[in-house]
């Protein structure tokens, strides 16, 4: 059986007396796309800086790839996009590429082939002699995708990998995940954008101030799934033919079940239609990862960094 | 150690040099000198010809004019590899390069070492090739050969290294234009802890002569700068100054009848590889 993709516990890292991560838990499976939340100065960039030995854990353990934390054969097999992106100006994009092939240690007999599919991934095949120096800010993140894809490593991690890109560029991001998990690759998704993390993590841990206030699949997160409902002439009866299906509650004009399996939708607005009711909106659905991230961190957000 | 990726970061460090024109603009700067050199040189003859100034006395006038602009260019030299080296690891760190290449099983120390290897090639071949067509330029307008040319630029190298290799390591740990000023500053103190040691010689001051043979013992740089010029003293001005002057003459910074002892030489071989160790040791414990 392969080792969990990243393992850690108790990972603890302060500055002086700034706690910037404490007790940080997490277990990352093979071939999961897992994401990273919390709000600016949670500790998300840190923990993604321990995982990879750029910074020493001033106390816990952990594994990434079976491996010590910062070990170097583990290196070999991951691939990095760090929030701040900046790759050698003077260098053109292949060369860029050349370089990251040559670190990795990847055969030389390879490189020309490596570099000319990340450059495809990140639709850059046109742009891969011209110098950095002339590339957009959108470019030079998706010149770091394709850096952190070489080899096609066994675990990536991209620290707010969509912070520069456009709609499109966006979309691209999402594709390249879903084709790594594909291939059996592992991806470790640091991000702010609630909606990305939502359509593409399999499971997601919130950091908040260092420590660690949620983890689990989305499902978990998100509680159960509900019906949202607006309907009139069944005034007196709601409670009743509603109540049928499980738990009501009003919000504000529209009625609320809680919780209602989506297979179930149909029956509800049939049975409101035939009691005489009009339906005027459904929305089935849950609480979006915004709500779930938001109902988390606000209690205690006052003064996070 | 994996030498596969230490020459890498050596390559990458001159493809960088060269990619930013640097390299141009210093060759540009150093021709222009030399040119200048040469030009002024070769004026300084033919006036003093013209005047009647004996062919010895020329000769040994151009030779110490020789050494007074080997003692610019070593400064230029000096500078030029702090301000070269200084942003080598530093200007990495601040502009996050490093993150995405520290990733990758590439050790800190191997990042270092390759930095300095490349730095050390430009500096060595900057300083030989600029040292040795300025030597060239002045025999062909002057006659005046000196009589150890390789030893003077191979000491005038060798200082540049020093001041380099000063720069590389306080920038794994410093700002750039920090560690650029601080080696400029350690660069001039010991040159003049040089000239202040001979005095303090010559007087037979020990106290002082004790300080400032300390100091040129942490920047090793003065007793280089000795080595340069006895490569481009004749032996004539030797035989001059000998037993005229006494200890005086140590005071002179533009004056060297020996080489750096061998034990500097071999002093200031393994002053370059402890400040490395330094500046690994203390890049190891940076937090990225």
């Amino acid at each position: 059986m392969s080792p969990p993709s990243i393992e850690t516990r108790g990972l603890r890292k302060t500055y002086g007396r700034t706690v910037a991560l404490d007790g940080l838990d997490l277990h990352v499976g093979e071939a999961e796309v897992f994401g990273l939340l919390g709000p600016n100065g949670a500790g998300k960039t840190t923990a993604v800086k321990l995982l990879l030995g750029l910074a020493r854990a001033t106390s816990g353990t952990g594994t990434v790839l079976g491996r010590p934390l910062g070990d170097r054969e583990a290196r070999r097999r991951i691939g990095y996009l760090p929030e701040l992106f900046r790759y050698q100006p003077w260098l053109t994009a292949r060369e860029v590429l050349a370089l990251h092939c040559d670190l990795a240690g990847l055969p030389r007999d390879r490189w020309p082939a490596e570099i000319d599919r990340a450059l495809s991934t990140v639709g850059l095949s046109a742009r891969g002699t011209d110098r950095v120096t002339g590339f957009s800010k959108g470019m030079q993140q998706r010149l770091g995708l394709g850096v952190a894809l070489l080899g096609d490593p066994a675990l990536v991690v991209l620290d707010e990998p969509t912070s520069a890109l456009d709609p499109v560029g966006r979309e691209d991001v999402r594709s390249i995940v879903r084709e790594a998990k594909a291939r059996g690759t592992s991806v470790v998704l640091n991000s702010h954008l609630l909606g990305e993390v939502e359509r593409l993590c399999d499971r997601v841990a919130i950091v908040h101030r260092g420590r660690l206030i949620a983890s689990g699949g989305l499902s978990d997160l998100l509680g159960e799934p509900a019906l949202r409902l607006r309907v009139t002439g069944i005034d007196g009866l709601a409670d009743r033919i509603l109540g049928a299906f499980g738990p009501v509650s009003a919000d504000g004009e529209w009625l609320v079940i809680r919780p209602l399996p989506p297979e179930r939708v149909p029956d509800v607005v049939a049975a409101v239609v035939a009691a005489g009711g009009r339906v005027h909106a459904v929305d089935p659905g849950r609480r979006s990862l915004e709500e779930a991230f938001l109902d988390l961190v606000r209690p205690t957000a006052d003064g996070a960094a | 150690m994996t030498p596969r990726l230490v020459v890498a970061v050596t390559l990458l460090t001159i493809r960088e040099i060269a990619r930013r024109r640097v390299l141009l603009v210093l060759f540009g700067l150093s021709l222009f000198s030399v040119l200048l050199v040469g030009w002024g040189t070769d004026r300084l003859v033919s006036i003093s010809r013209e005047d009647g100034v004996g062919e010895l006395q020329i000769q040994i006038g151009v030779s110490q004019v020789l050494i007074l602009i080997a003692f610019m260019f070593s400064f230029i030299l000096a500078m030029s590899a702090a301000f070269l080296a200084a942003p080598a690891i530093a200007s990495d760190v601040e502009s996050g390069t490093a993150l995405a290449m520290l990733a990758r099983p590439l050790r800190r120390s191997e990042l270092v070492v390759g930095r300095w290897l490349g730095l050390a090639i430009i500096v060595i071949g900057y300083a030989g090739l600029s040292g040795l067509l300025a030597i060239g330029v002045v025999a062909f307008t002057t006659g005046h050969m000196p009589p150890q040319p390789l030893v003077a630029v191979g000491f005038l190298a060798f200082e540049a290294v020093i001041v380099m290799t000063l720069a590389l390591a306080l920038g794994t740990r410093l700002p750039s234009m920090a560690a650029g000023a601080i080696t400029v500053v350690v660069f001039a103190l010991a040159w003049f802890a040089g000239v202040l040691g001979g005095v303090a010689s010559a007087f037979n001051a020990t106290a002082l002569t004790g300080a400032t043979e300390a100091l040129r013992i942490l920047m090793p740089t003065d007793a280089l700068w000795r080595g340069v010029v006895y490569g481009l003293e004749p032996p004539l001005v030797d035989l001059i100054v000998a037993g005229r002057f006494g200890n005086a003459v140590d005071a002179n910074p533009f004056y060297a009848t020996t080489p750096p002892p061998l034990q500097v030489v071999l002093w200031s071989v393994a002053w370059i590889g402890i400040v490395i160790g330094a500046g690994i040791w203390l890049f190891q414990r940076r937090e990225l």
